[in-house]
């Protein structure tokens, strides 16, 4: 799946992903490949992303909101 | 007719002038790619947030959120957004038009938030500048435009309207159109007017987590923190636009003025020499007769 991870400022990742991890606001979750679409809001943690080659990749954010839609996460950081 | 030497001082001052115009344009013109970069960058997260807020807000009365009330307005605060340089035509003289002409429509309180030197020296002598809360010097925003300063700005603005500070908050900038054109912008920032698009009711079943009034909640002040820092860039890159064009315009004139006085110094030149050749003439005239 394609996982963009964009800020105000920049995008910071845009890549295939095996799996994403993320704070969110009611608990962690992770999505894999093939997930149902989903919105929700993050809390303070670290987004950690293993790409397709298996190399893990963090990021740290503020709060953000994610949407997950046909094998796409988009990630709107902060 | 002045004299040579005056018209040649006259010349080297204009030329000069002329230099620091130039590059001035230049330094513009450098300054407003980078200005048009960062709009760049930023337009995908401010239209996928958009996107989502639709998608999730489309089905949900909005209405009922502390930002979206509206009240009785009392007490109005305008942001002026202006650069704290000058040199770039009517660019901030445009807002504070816009404000008077708004102010002078409206009988509620009103005061002014001065983002930028410009506006901040038109107000701070008068009984509307304020800018409690916001630091001693909130133009300094342009030091350091990041989007984590103007959250700040914005989290302020947003504490204050929800402590029934400010009734209405209105948003006064400079949007980028392109290089030679901008548009003075009144926008209300708050409270929040939702647009309704009904045919955006996507069939598509998305899993809301924890649910979607609390999404909404979150992401109307975040919208609003995007919505202050897209007007603070785009103000950056119409004053760039802004400085340029005026910079074009006064080297321009200046190579026109430039043009005239050497037409007059090379008439001031042949005058002279007329005169001298008039001279030997007349006095070789004279030995002969």
């Amino acid at each position: 799946m394609k996982v963009e991870i964009l800020t105000p400022e920049k995008s910071v990742f845009d890549g295939e992903a095996r799996l994403v991890s993320l704070p969110g606001s009611d608990g962690s979750l992770g999505i894999l490949n093939n997930h149902a679409p989903l919105i929700t809001t993050l809390k303070e943690g670290i987004v950690k992303i293993e790409g397709a080659d298996g190399k893990v990749q963090e990021f740290g954010v503020k709060g953000g909101t994610v949407e997950v839609l046909n094998n796409r996460v988009i990630v709107l950081a902060e | 007719m002045a004299n040579l030497k005056e018209i040649r001082t006259r010349i080297t001052s204009v030329q000069s002038t002329m230099q620091i115009t130039s590059a001035m344009k230049m330094v513009s013109a450098a300054k407003l790619k980078r200005a048009q970069d960062a709009i760049v960058q930023m337009r995908p997260y401010a239209e996928k947030l958009q996107e989502i807020l639709a998608n999730v807000s489309g089905s949900l009365d909005s209405s009922e959120g502390v930002y979206s009330q509206e009240r009785e307005v009392k007490n109005v605060l305008y942001v002026a957004i202006t650069s704290n340089r000058g040199l770039c035509g009517g660019f901030n003289n445009n807002v504070i038009k816009a404000i008077r002409l708004d102010i002078e429509k409206s009988t509620a309180n009103v005061s002014v938030l001065s983002l930028g030197k410009k506006a901040n020296d038109a107000y701070a002598k008068t009984k509307m500048y304020t800018k409690e809360g916001f630091g001693d010097r909130p133009f300094e925003i342009w030091d350091d435009l990041t989007f984590n300063n103007v959250s700040e700005v914005a989290n302020t603005i947003m504490k204050q309207y929800r402590e029934g500070k400010w009734d209405k908050v209105v948003v006064v900038y400079n949007k980028f159109k392109n290089a030679a054109v901008q548009e003075v912008i009144t926008e209300p920032f708050l409270p929040v007017v939702s647009e309704s698009n009904e045919e955006n009711n996507s069939s598509l079943e998305y899993i809301f987590e924890p649910n979607k009034a609390f999404i909404v909640q979150e992401m109307i002040p975040k919208s609003l923190k995007v919505q202050l820092y897209k007007a603070l860039l785009d103000s950056r890159a119409s004053e760039h636009g802004a400085r340029m064009t005026a910079m074009h315009k006064a080297t321009d004139n200046a190579s026109d003025l430039v043009k005239d006085l050497k037409i007059h110094y090379n008439k001031a030149r042949q005058a002279a020499i007329t005169g001298e050749i008039l001279e030997i003439v007349g006095g070789a005239e004279a030995l002969n007769g």
